[in-house]
């Protein structure tokens, strides 16, 4: 496969890269290349060049994980680049072809996908208080930890309609809006992309010696040393 | 009005909205963070002022978290907003605006790739009809709700039952204001002022008698990184992001900071709580942090509404020194009441962070 053009097919690629001249200035202003090892302008670099071998290993690597799509590169790029763009592109090849679970932070793209799709297919909503625990998110801090063991009470004193048919904040979305949105999946590819994910994931688990649970669990916690720019 | 010089670059980074006849679309993580904010943005915007904003109970999530969490293909991203376009179009509205920042970012994104590849939205359509059956018109006019309220600010302003000054010193608060980086990063000329000096939030406080601080890390993001958030394990990028801005602007002794995406709020008020717990730094004075407000929660301060009817008793840094500076009156001990009254006991407090 050529991946140059394969990338050259998604519209994000198509808007977000143009002739690049290395000026960098999409790295001096990056959120994750302050604390990551890493640089968006080798990336756009990397792929500028069409060879295949180095973008085969850019996909397979731990570097295209680590934007964290704010775009603030396509603010200051003076060739109208969009590095961000680029890595979404190059992302959306690495999961269609399994390349995502040879690096450890592609293979958490299994744990994001369960619960922000099963999210978005159960509930109708991205991220939900229904599925969210203080024991995944302890930065929420003790306040949270008491609004969500009082979910109820605290949503209804805020004037949402909590778990509740008709409009507002947090209601029940009605099961033929559920449908739909199910329906929107299996047309455009989204059933199919949860099942990709799920189809490598689970074979890179077997090979790691772990149940989906620990696989889950593993990929959702493990941070190995390496990542960051001060040596951790 | 001819424009000239730099007033005509400034023309091209305004925007002219209408002030009635808009669909609104809820936030997956303002609802859950700070359902508050929607109600209130809704009782100013459509009861208070009186402009024409509906609501539908079938709308649903943009996906756009999970479009850029890279969970889900664009042209999935791109078939569930055609659906909400489609629910405006059959309630009657022709202006969409959203709660969210990323929805707005994804609905500006999604706009502008179709107007230029007009195939793909030729595709979308056939995507929708065939999962749905629906059709739809798009937008003529796109806002996030802070565009709205940027309108109205000076209707809020004539309201005003606090304005934005030290009652004990009668000096204007120094306030930081965060703009959520989808808003106007990506497509400059969609957001009032622009990326580089975005005044939607400016706005609102210098209407309402604050002062708005300047800082070196004002633009920067503040670390969500969607999926170096929502996995636990890369939550050192998003804490280290929204340390670097507290660093920045603590010298400039800000009195809080107002911002208009959902998530920033919850980060910049979280990760001041984790800083503290980790290495005992607190960033607002005499132990307490920084309040971070939503301009909702703001505007309502403003228009003399109860500070836990707003939903304030949900941040984790206390809001009351800048209640007291405001001058709202407040009743500590209803802080963490549900509804009429009821007794549902009260959150622990943290280590570090001074809390009431």
């Amino acid at each position: 496969m050529n991946y140059f053009e394969e990338l050259n097919k998604d519209y994000r690629f198509k808007e977000g890269f143009h002739t690049c001249i290395n000026c960098g200035t999409c790295t001096a202003v990056c959120p994750a290349a302050e604390f990551y090892r890493y640089d968006p302008r080798k990336i756009v670099s990397i792929v500028q060049t069409r060879d295949n071998d180095a973008i085969e290993a850019l996909l397979k690597s731990e570097t295209i994980w680590y934007c964290g799509e704010c775009m603030s590169c396509v603010t200051r790029c003076p060739r109208k680049n969009g590095p961000g763009l680029v890595v979404m592109a190059l992302r959306d090849l690495s999961i269609r072809l399994g390349f995502f679970t040879e690096s450890e932070k592609g293979r958490q793209i299994y744990p994001l996908t369960k619960a922000l799709n099963g999210n978005v297919l159960n509930l109708g909503y991205c991220v939900h208080p229904e599925t969210f625990t203080y024991r995944d998110h302890p930065e929420s801090g003790p306040v949270f930890e008491w609004a969500l063991a009082h979910k109820k009470d605290v949503y209804e004193r805020l004037g949402a309609n909590f778990g509740k048919e008709g409009p507002g904040a947090l209601r029940k979305i009605p099961q033929e809006d559920l449908d739909e949105l199910k329906a929107i999946y299996d047309v455009t590819g989204g059933t199919e992309r949860l099942q990709l994910v799920e189809h490598y994931s689970k074979l890179k688990a077997e090979q790691m010696g772990m149940t989906m649970e620990e696989y889950t669990e593993y990929t959702f916690t493990h941070c190995s040393p390496g990542h960051f720019n001060d040596g951790q | 009005m001819i424009y000239q010089g730099k007033q005509k670059i400034w023309s091209d980074y305004q925007k002219e909205l209408p002030s009635d006849g808009w669909f609104y679309v809820r936030s997956c993580i303002r609802q859950s963070f700070f359902p508050g904010s929607e109600k209130y943005f809704l009782e100013i915007c459509r009861d208070l002022l009186g402009h024409d904003i509906y609501e539908s109970p079938h709308h649903t999530t943009c996906g756009g978290i999970a479009y850029h969490s890279d969970t889900i293909p664009q042209e999935t991203a791109m078939t569930i907003v055609a659906r909400q376009f489609a629910l405006m179009t059959e309630a009657g509205y022709k202006n969409l605006v959203t709660s969210c920042i990323t929805s707005f970012g994804n609905y500006t994104e999604i706009l502008e790739t179709w107007r230029e590849y007009p195939e793909l939205e030729a595709r979308i359509r056939e995507n929708l009809w065939k999962a749905t059956r629906r059709e739809f018109e798009k937008p003529e006019y796109l806002a996030h709700a802070s565009d709205l309220v940027h309108k109205f600010r000076a209707e809020i302003g004539e309201r005003a039952v606090h304005r934005l000054v030290d009652v004990r010193t009668g000096e204007p608060l120094r306030i930081v204001e965060h703009i959520g980086c989808h808003y106007s990063k990506m497509f400059p000329h969609k957001g009032i002022g622009g990326a580089e000096y975005p005044c939607v939030l400016s706005g609102m406080v210098e209407s309402w008698g604050g002062e708005v601080i300047d800082y070196p890390e004002r633009r920067h993001c503040c670390g969500f990184g969607f999926r170096q958030y929502l996995v636990k394990a890369n939550r050192g990028y998003s804490v280290s992001n929204t340390h670097k801005k507290f660093e920045s602007m603590e010298p400039y002794h800000p009195d809080a900071i107002i911002t208009n995406c959902p998530g920033c709020p919850y980060f910049l008020d979280r990760w001041q709580y984790v800083i503290s717990e980790q290495t005992g730094k607190t960033y607002g004075r005499g132990g307490y942090g920084i309040p971070v407000l939503t301009y909702e929660e703001l505007a309502g301060l403003v228009l003399g509404y109860d500070p836990w009817d707003l939903g304030l008793q949900l941040h984790q840094v206390a809001v009351e020194p800048l209640l007291d500076k405001m001058g709202v009156d407040y009743d500590p001990d209803a802080k963490y009441l549900g509804l009429n009254k009821k007794d549902i006991l009260r959150p622990g407090l943290p280590t570090v962070l001074k809390c009431c």
